[in-house]
Parts: C-alpha cells; sequence; structure tokens
C-alpha cells in the first residue's frame, strides 16, 4: 500500500470562510457601549419568538421532532448487532434453521446450544434452541456463519428484563407467523452480497 | 512374533523419488501408507480385499498406471502418484461422484468427517462438467440399528465388502438402482476410468442381500463404521449430534474377551441436562471391527446422586465379616488385584466361575506344554491359511474369533474346519473349503484327536496318542463321512503354510478338561499347529493370571454384580453402588493377551471398591495406582496407567498397552487318557450360550440391545417346542419364552447367561451342556 495519503500533509487548500466579526472592543468605554446596545436590542425577542413559532407548530400543526421513546424508536444500521432473531421462509412459513450446528461452534463465548433430532418428516428437526445472553458478547459470529441467513442480529436493543430466559430461546427470537409479512430481510454480517449472482458458476442439468 | 519382519522378505520401492523399504507382497497403496506417503483412495479397507469401485488410487508404477490398492510392490518399483493424466482422472472421478449428490452437508451426519467433501476440496474440484438425470432413492431403516439414505450413498462398497470379508454375513450387495443409462458421448469426452467407474456408479445401490427391505445379520454395525459418507447411520444417532460436537474418549470395549479398541463419545445430553452422555461408539475400523455389543450397548452407567455414606458404612462392616467374595469378570486388573490382596489379608475366598474354569485349564496346559500362555494371539489367526476351531460356539462366544475365521477364508485363501454339536448355517458360508461337524456334545476330544491325525508328525507322538488314531472311526465319531471328508481334506491342504486352532468354552467346562489341554499341548508339540483360547467372558485372562480363585466356598458373601448377602452394584440393584465400566479407568487383558487401557466416559458420583479398600486394608490414592502392582510373575509389567498407549500406527501395528510375556518350563512327556466315545450326551440338551450382541448384564442394560432372555432355538427344533417352556435341569428348573434363531440349527437350545440374577451357572454346574427335559407351559 502507498502512504501518499498521509505524507500529503498540505491542508491549506480548503475553503475555509472567514466570518464578518467585529473586533473585540479595548478600551472602558467601548466595553461599555457594546453592553448597553446588546441590552437593549430586541433580539431577546427574536428568540422568544422562535420558542413560541415551533411551540405552535408542535401543538397545532403536527411538526413535533422529539421522539417519543420508548413508544417510538430511532431506525438502527443493519450492522447494529442486537438481540438475534430467527427467520422464517417467506413462502412455507417453516423456520429457516436447517441444525446444522454452525453458530452453535463457532459462538466464541460458548452460548448457543441446541438438540437435533430425526423427525417424521425424515428430516433434522430442532428440537430446542436457546443463547445464553447473559454471555453472548454480540459480536455477530453466528449471523456470519449461518449458511441460511437463519439467525441474524435484530433492531432489538433493550435487554433489560426481569428474567434473560425473556428472550433466549427459538420461539421468543422467532418471527411470529403472524407477522411474516413484516419480517425484514437482513442486511447485515453475513448477508450475501449485492452482486453475488455475478460470483457462482452455473452447474450443468440433465433436465 | 509375526509383527518382527526380518530384513529378507523387505523391498526398497521409490515414491516420487524417495526410497522406503516396503513388505514383500504388500499393496502399494499400504506400502505408502505404513511410510506415511499419502495416495488419495476411497474404497479400500486394510484387512479387506480390494474393491475398485473408486479407481482414485490410481498411480504410476514402473511407466503403467495401476491401482496401488491391488497392486503389489516389487523390488525396485518407482511409483509416481500424481502425473497430469492421473490428476485429470482423480479429478473427473470427484466430479462425478458429486453429480447429483445432494447438497445437505449442513444437516448431514457425516458433518465434515465425509471423505466425499475432503476429496472434493483435495482435488481442487470447483466446477462441475457432468450432468445425468437423478433417480429418485429414498431413505429407509435396514434394521433395529441401521439406517441407509441411499440419496447420500457414493456406492464405494465399503459397507459391502466389510460385512462379507471380515464380518461374514455378507447382508448387503450391490444392486440395481434403476438410473438412465449414461450418455455414450461421454466416453469420448471424458476420461477413460472415470467413465467406467460413473457407469458403474449409476447403475448401482447397496441394498440387503436377501432382497427384502430388512437386513438378516448381526447387527454389529460395522457398515456404519466404514461409510465414508452419511450414507448409512445407527438409527438411533441419526440427526443426534455434529462430530466435531462430540469429545472421543479412547477406551476398551468390556463386552466379551476381545478388548477390542473403541472410542466413547461423548456430549452434553440435552440442553436441560448438561452431564455427559455417550452418544455413540465409535473404533479405528482399518485395524479392529466390533460387534454389535460393542457399538451399540455403550449406555450401561451407574447414574447415582452422590455418596451414600450409610450404605458405604454397612459395605466396609460386610467386608470386615466377608468369607467370600463372588464377582464376574466384567472387572478391571486393578480391581481384581484389590480382591487377591483382599484375599492375601482377611483370608476371604474368591469365586469366579468362568475364570475358575479357564484358569484350571490354562494350569493343564502350561503344565503339559511348559509355555505359561497360549501360543497365538486372533492378530496372528488371522494371519494364518488354515484355521480349526474346538468347543466354541463362533457366532456367539466371541465376534473378533469369528472374523478372523471368516477373514482367514477370504483374504488368505483358506481353509477351515469348524467342530461343534450346535449346528450352525452361517459357519459354512464363510468360504467353500469350510468343513463342519456337528458332533455329539462331550466328544470334543474325538475332533482334538482328528486334529492330531490330520497334522501331527506321528513320530513326534507317544504311544498313548498313536494307539487312539483311526482316522475314519474318529470323523464318524464326529458325524461326518470319511470318504467324503478325505478328499475335500486334500482340497484343503492345498498350498497352506500357517495353521491355527481356537478353543474356547466348552473344553474349559468339561469333565475331561485336563485331558483336553494336554491333547492340546502334544498337537503344539507335533505340528504345525497353533492354538490360541478364548478366554469366556472380559477378563477371564486377567482374573486367572492374577486371582488365586477357589472352587468352593460357605459363609457370608459379598457379591460384586453377583448375587450374594452384601451386593455391590454396578447395576443400580445392589446395598452400595459401585461404577460401571465406562465409568472407570483401568486395564483389562484381553484374548490377544494384552493389557489395555481404558478410560471413563461418564461420570460417577459414587464410592468404588478402592474406597471400601482404604478402609478394611490398605490402597492408594487411585483405582490405576495398583496398575504398576500387577503380578510380573504372571507376565504382567510394571509400568504406570498414564503411560499405556491405546491406538494403531499407520502400518496397523496394535498400540495399545502391552503384551503378557510368555515364559516357559522344561516338562516331561504327558500321558494321555484314552478317548471314551460312551461319554458323548443324549437326549435332550441344553447348551449354556448367549445370543449374539449380549454378553452380560451391561449389554442387556443397554437400550440398543435387543435380544431377550429366553430360550433360543433352532426354526425347527422351535417348532416343537411352543411359545414358552419350563426346562428342568438336575440342580433345578427355569421357565422361559422359546426365541427362535435362524442361523442354528439341530436339536441343541441355548440357554442364555448374561442375567446373573437368574443364575444359570448354578443349573449348568461344571459343563456348558446339561440333558435337560423341556416341557411347554
Amino acid at each position: 500500500m502507498s502512504l501518499e495519503q498521509f505524507k500529503n500533509r498540505n491542508v491549506g487548500t480548503q475553503n475555509y470562510k472567514k466570518l464578518d466579526l467585529e473586533h473585540s472592543p479595548t478600551c472602558g468605554w467601548c466595553q461599555f457601549k457594546q453592553v448597553v446596545s446588546r441590552t437593549f436590542k430586541p433580539e431577546l425577542f427574536v428568540g422568544l419568538w422562535v420558542t413560541l413559532r415551533e411551540m405552535g407548530n408542535a401543538l397545532f400543526r403536527g411538526k413535533m421532532h422529539t421522539t417519543q421513546y420508548p413508544f417510538e424508536k430511532l431506525p438502527i444500521s443493519p450492522r447494529y448487532r442486537a438481540i438475534h432473531d430467527m427467520l422464517r421462509l417467506l413462502e412455507s412459513g417453516h423456520y429457516r434453521c436447517i441444525g446444522c450446528g454452525l453458530c452453535e461452534k463457532i459462538c466464541i463465548s460458548n452460548c448457543i446450544s441446541m438438540d437435533t433430532r430425526y423427525d417424521e418428516n425424515q428430516r433434522k428437526e430442532v428440537s430446542e434452541y436457546t443463547i445464553n445472553f447473559g454471555r453472548c458478547i454480540f459480536c455477530g459470529y453466528c449471523a456470519e456463519v449461518c449458511p441460511e441467513l437463519a439467525i441474524v442480529h435484530g433492531p432489538r436493543y433493550e435487554t433489560a428484563s426481569e428474567q434473560r430466559a425473556s428472550f433466549s430461546l427459538f420461539e421468543d427470537m422467532l418471527t411470529p407467523i403472524d407477522k411474516l409479512n413484516l419480517q425484514q430481510e437482513y442486511d447485515g454480517f453475513g448477508a450475501i452480497s449485492s452482486n453475488a449472482d455475478e460470483n457462482i458458476k452455473k452447474t450443468p442439468l440433465a433436465y | 512374533m509375526s509383527e518382527v519382519q526380518t530384513v529378507e522378505n523387505m523391498v526398497s520401492i521409490t515414491i516420487d523419488g524417495v526410497e522406503y523399504k516396503a513388505k514383500e507382497g504388500e499393496y502399494i497403496l499400504n506400502a505408502a501408507r505404513a511410510n506415511d506417503v499419502f495416495i488419495p483412495a476411497i474404497c479400500y479397507l486394510t484387512r479387506c480385499s480390494p474393491t475398485l469401485a473408486c479407481r482414485i488410487c490410481l498411480v504410476e508404477a514402473d511407466g503403467k498406471q495401476v491401482y496401488s490398492c491391488n497392486a503389489k510392490v516389487k523390488e525396485g518399483m518407482e511409483i509416481t502418484v500424481s502425473t497430469p493424466d492421473i490428476l485429470a482422472e482423480r479429478r473427473a472421478m470427484m466430479e462425478v461422484y458429486d453429480v447429483n449428490h445432494p447438497l445437505q452437508c449442513g444437516v448431514c451426519d457425516q458433518s465434515g468427517e465425509c471423505e466425499l467433501q475432503n476429496y472434493t476440496l483435495e482435488l481442487q474440484v470447483d466446477s462441475q462438467s457432468y450432468s445425468i438425470q437423478d433417480t429418485k432413492r429414498e431413505a429407509s431403516d435396514w434394521s433395529s440399528v441401521l439406517h441407509y439414505d441411499p440419496g447420500l450413498c457414493i456406492v464405494c462398497e465399503r459397507c459391502t465388502t466389510v460385512c462379507k470379508d471380515m464380518i461374514g454375513d455378507a447382508a448387503i450387495k450391490t444392486t440395481s438402482r434403476g438410473g438412465e443409462a449414461l450418455d455414450k458421448s461421454w466416453k469420448d469426452n471424458m476420461p477413460k476410468d472415470a467413465y467406467a467407474m460413473w457407469n458403474k456408479l449409476q447403475k448401482s445401490v447397496i441394498a440387503p442381500s436377501n432382497g427384502t427391505g430388512s437386513t438378516d445379520c448381526s447387527d454389529c454395525g460395522e457398515c456404519v463404521a466404514v461409510c465414508p459418507v452419511g450414507a448409512l447411520v445407527s438409527k438411533d444417532f441419526v440427526y443426534t449430534s455434529n462430530a466435531w460436537d462430540l469429545k472421543k474418549i479412547p477406551a476398551t470395549c468390556a463386552h466379551c474377551s476381545s478388548g477390542c479398541q473403541i472410542y466413547y463419545e461423548t456430549k452434553p445430553a440435552s440442553i436441560e441436562d448438561r452431564t455427559e452422555k455417550i452418544f455413540r461408539v465409535t473404533n479405528e475400523w482399518n485395524y479392529v471391527s466390533l460387534c454389535g455389543a460393542g457399538r451399540f450397548a455403550y449406555d450401561f452407567e451407574n447414574n447415582i446422586e452422590g455418596k451414600d455414606e450409610v450404605a458405604f458404612a454397612s459395605a466396609v462392616e460386610a467386608f470386615k465379616q466377608a468369607k467370600v467374595i463372588h464377582f464376574n469378570s466384567v472387572i478391571t486388573n486393578e480391581e481384581a488385584l484389590m480382591l487377591q490382596t483382599l484375599k492375601e489379608k482377611l483370608g476371604v475366598k474368591l469365586i469366579n466361575r468362568e475364570a475358575r474354569a479357564f484358569q484350571r485349564f490354562l494350569n493343564f496346559y502350561t503344565q503339559a506344554s511348559g509355555n505359561s500362555l497360549y501360543t497365538l494371539d486372533f492378530k496372528e489367526v488371522m494371519q494364518s491359511d488354515f484355521v480349526m476351531s474346538v468347543g466354541t460356539s463362533l457366532r456367539n462366544d466371541n465376534p473378533n474369533a469369528r472374523y478372523a475365521f471368516n477373514n482367514v477364508q477370504k483374504m488368505n485363501k483358506g481353509a477351515g474346519l469348524y467342530f461343534h454339536p450346535v449346528g450352525d448355517t452361517l459357519v459354512p458360508t464363510f468360504g467353500k473349503t469350510v468343513e463342519s461337524f456337528v458332533h455329539q456334545a462331550g466328544h470334543e476330544e474325538a475332533a482334538l484327536l482328528l486334529i492330531i491325525d490330520l497334522f501331527a508328525d506321528k513320530d513326534k507322538l507317544s504311544d498313548s496318542v498313536k494307539e487312539q488314531l483311526d482316522r475314519d472311526a474318529l470323523i464318524t465319531t464326529l458325524g461326518g463321512d470319511a470318504d467324503k471328508f478325505n478328499a475335500a481334506f486334500d482340497k484343503m491342504m492345498k498350498k497352506k503354510e500357517k495353521f491355527s486352532l481356537m478353543v474356547g468354552e466348552d473344553l474349559y467346562f468339561h469333565e475331561k478338561a485336563e485331558n483336553l489341554a494336554k491333547l492340546i499341548a502334544v498337537l503344539e508339540a507335533s505340528s504345525e499347529v497353533s492354538v490360541a483360547m478364548i478366554p469366556p467372558k472380559t477378563n477371564s485372562l486377567g482374573v486367572a493370571l492374577i486371582c488365586d480363585l477357589d472352587d468352593e466356598a460357605d459363609g457370608f458373601t459379598i457379591g460384586y454384580n453377583e448375587s450374594g448377602d452384601f451386593k455391590l452394584s454396578a447395576l443400580g440393584d445392589g446395598d452400595l453402588d459401585m461404577p460401571a465400566m465406562n465409568q472407570q479407568e483401568g486395564t483389562l487383558t484381553n484374548m490377544h493377551k494384552r493389557v489395555t487401557p481404558t478410560n471413563a466416559a461418564v461420570d460417577y458420583h459414587g464410592y468404588e471398591l478402592n474406597d471400601i479398600m482404604r478402609e478394611v486394608a490398605v490402597a492408594p490414592k487411585e483405582t490405576i495406582d495398583w496398575t504398576e502392582h500387577l503380578p510380573t510373575a504372571k507376565g504382567f509389567k510394571a509400568v504406570e496407567f498414564d503411560s499405556l498407549p491405546n491406538g494403531y500406527l499407520n502400518d496397523g501395528t496394535e498400540n495399545r498397552g502391552y503384551v503378557l510375556e510368555t515364559t516357559s518350563i522344561e516338562v516331561e512327556e504327558v500321558s494321555i487318557e484314552k478317548f471314551d466315545k460312551s461319554r458323548g450326551l443324549e437326549g435332550e440338551i441344553a447348551y449354556r450360550c448367549n445370543p449374539q450382541r449380549q454378553f452380560n448384564d451391561f449389554s442387556d442394560k443397554a437400550h440398543q440391545i435387543f435380544e431377550g432372555f429366553g430360550l433360543y432355538a433352532s426354526p425347527a427344533k422351535a417348532e416343537t417346542l411352543g411359545s414358552k417352556v419350563e426346562v428342568t435341569f438336575d440342580m433345578g428348573s427355569i421357565t422361559l419364552d422359546v426365541i427362535v434363531d435362524d442361523r442354528m440349527e439341530g436339536n441343541i437350545v441355548a440357554v442364555p447367561d448374561f442375567k446373573s440374577a437368574e443364575n444359570i451357572y448354578e443349573l449348568f454346574a461344571e459343563s456348558r451342556y446339561q440333558t435337560v427335559t423341556i416341557r411347554e407351559v
């Protein structure tokens, strides 16, 4: 790597704009005059008017800028790593997790644990799944390693609760089936790149 | 020892420009493996015949392409592992294997231990050139323990090979897949060997060889062990755990006297229950083959909450007033040594029926032959080319003895003689030159005399033996046809060099045990036949060497996993709990005359025998501190437990524990008693014999073992008996359900002894055969 960008220490070419400021008063009389003129200017009322106007806007014209937390929340970056979500397949509604156990293996604080079994449909069923949030350090490896984009980091950053168990079970993290249409595709760590299609070779098919 | 190679039968070969030494007549692949040189290969199994299914082991030897798994090394041979042509072939083969292979690596039970995955990466397959329409293949259960998913199968035929060449069941075979035929154009457009391989692969799939959906076999699960992909999995294990989650604990199987190398694979039982649980048992399948008990009977641990101080105090009291300790052979050498120490310090008597019988027999043999131990181990039996068996139900007593008998037929172009009173339909199928004699119970001496007559140098025999050698009469006594056998025997003897004889429990529990032991000594002294003995139960050999056992005893009895006035038990039904074999460290002495270490796989929170020893006599800190004190006079070595290895080297050398030392003394000529034909048993006969996969209370406790406690009979006999019978012995009677064993033949019925609570040894007394009356109830 070239170090050009670090060696260029010429910062004088930027477009600084000088403010048109008065010189500070130097003599005692000059200072007295400045105090008197600032005191009796009507600028105080300009400020009061702005307040009054915004109050009117907020109260009568619906232009409130305050976020009503906890009833309202600001959107956060998709790369933020909060409490995990378990996503469902959009078509069938079945959970995406295939029980491969990679998240359990990669977890550096060893807080993911799962039980699997052979189910009636000859598939691998995740019979139990849990994350110990007392130990989770929200590193994001589980979401990154997940081959199915099944475990992802959600936007739920409030982790105060009476019990940690309240959000550590599979069902708690899983998208509720009635909110399937609201499920957002994950964009953070481990999501496929936007040019993924260009990077795959096609396998020949006989039919 | 055959393991030591002399310089004469080594040849030098060159692999990729480096010179190596190899055993003469060895396959190139094995020679390379022994020298730590990597040649890719999927379908080859050490100790089995090459199948040539995968063809990936293609190498260039002296300028010619050969398959390294079936081409033998020659002096001065120059081998190149990879040429551009061979690499193109291998890559094409891997691409072909990947055609239509389901992309379920994420859920597959092989979970990263997959050879298909490994070789696909090794040969850098990053694109696919071939395609063909897939055939629908449904997963199914072959038996109570086997699960087969043909979709994942790459038809390497390792399962069918091991089943035929090692196990001897030949219960599975390749069959037609019903897929589309390959397009002819591929023949010209792809490497030759890859095309041939694909052509075969596309046509085949594995299925039970009896034509039904389920296998008729001994459920050993060796096919599961050798499967390179996730196609064959034990039914209980399917989708329960990834291989990488399991902790491998090297151990020794404690079900029979084979003492096979195993790994207990454990992980926490579930999310709620974090105690370690055994999920499966695996083995080094290239060098050792397990039986169904070894592989599936692993969950017999004694789960207890903690130390029961009250029970412990009463156990200490019981030991102080004990006159007798009654135990069995499922015990480590260390515990046997503790019991022997108790005998020396407190004067208690030690009762162990099966080890006592074996001990007596070994002593007779030592007195007659001068050798402290029998001659062969079972590895050496496997290298012989004429194998015989007397006095053991090969299929039930010891699976490894059976595997050796079968392997000799399949691999060494061998011949076999099988003498047993209970007819068996499996043994004759091991090879074309296997002759089996179904003789009268009690006529074991005739079998040994016939063997002496067939193999001995007559000049070396004493008159007392010579006068009994009337070949045709002996053959007739043993139930054979003299003319037919003599003709067959001439064929069997062609090109044979190494002769071995296996003898078993029938001879130890025999009225004429002494005479039989002498006959064995005579046979060894006068012929090229060497003898291997099958200790009756797990550690019978160790117990026989360590303990000074008694025949009869009265008084207050402590039973260790056996009945007694105070019962120590690892089965959870005693007065004081003891750890089971999978919860203990220690060593076992197996039939290969080897002292092998085993480790604890599962937690145990209670007291062990060493704690009692500390209270009533002397004891070091740990049980394994006894290991170095095992009696060196009996062939044991004074080595620490922690220094004992437990594994195999790349060339197949067994590097487990140590081998017992055999000493010899000078002996005088022995006199042989005359064989009395009239001692053969007549009438209704019961034989003390366990079903396959059942050896003791522990195998019975395991959830994947389904063979019940009942009266085993051949299909024809079972029909005459009804469904439930009362069997009356001289010493008492027992009521049993009749269970059909379709590999049994004849009228003798088998009564199992694996449940110690049933006291079967009492019923049979000092013999394995008893005349009984059977009545339907």
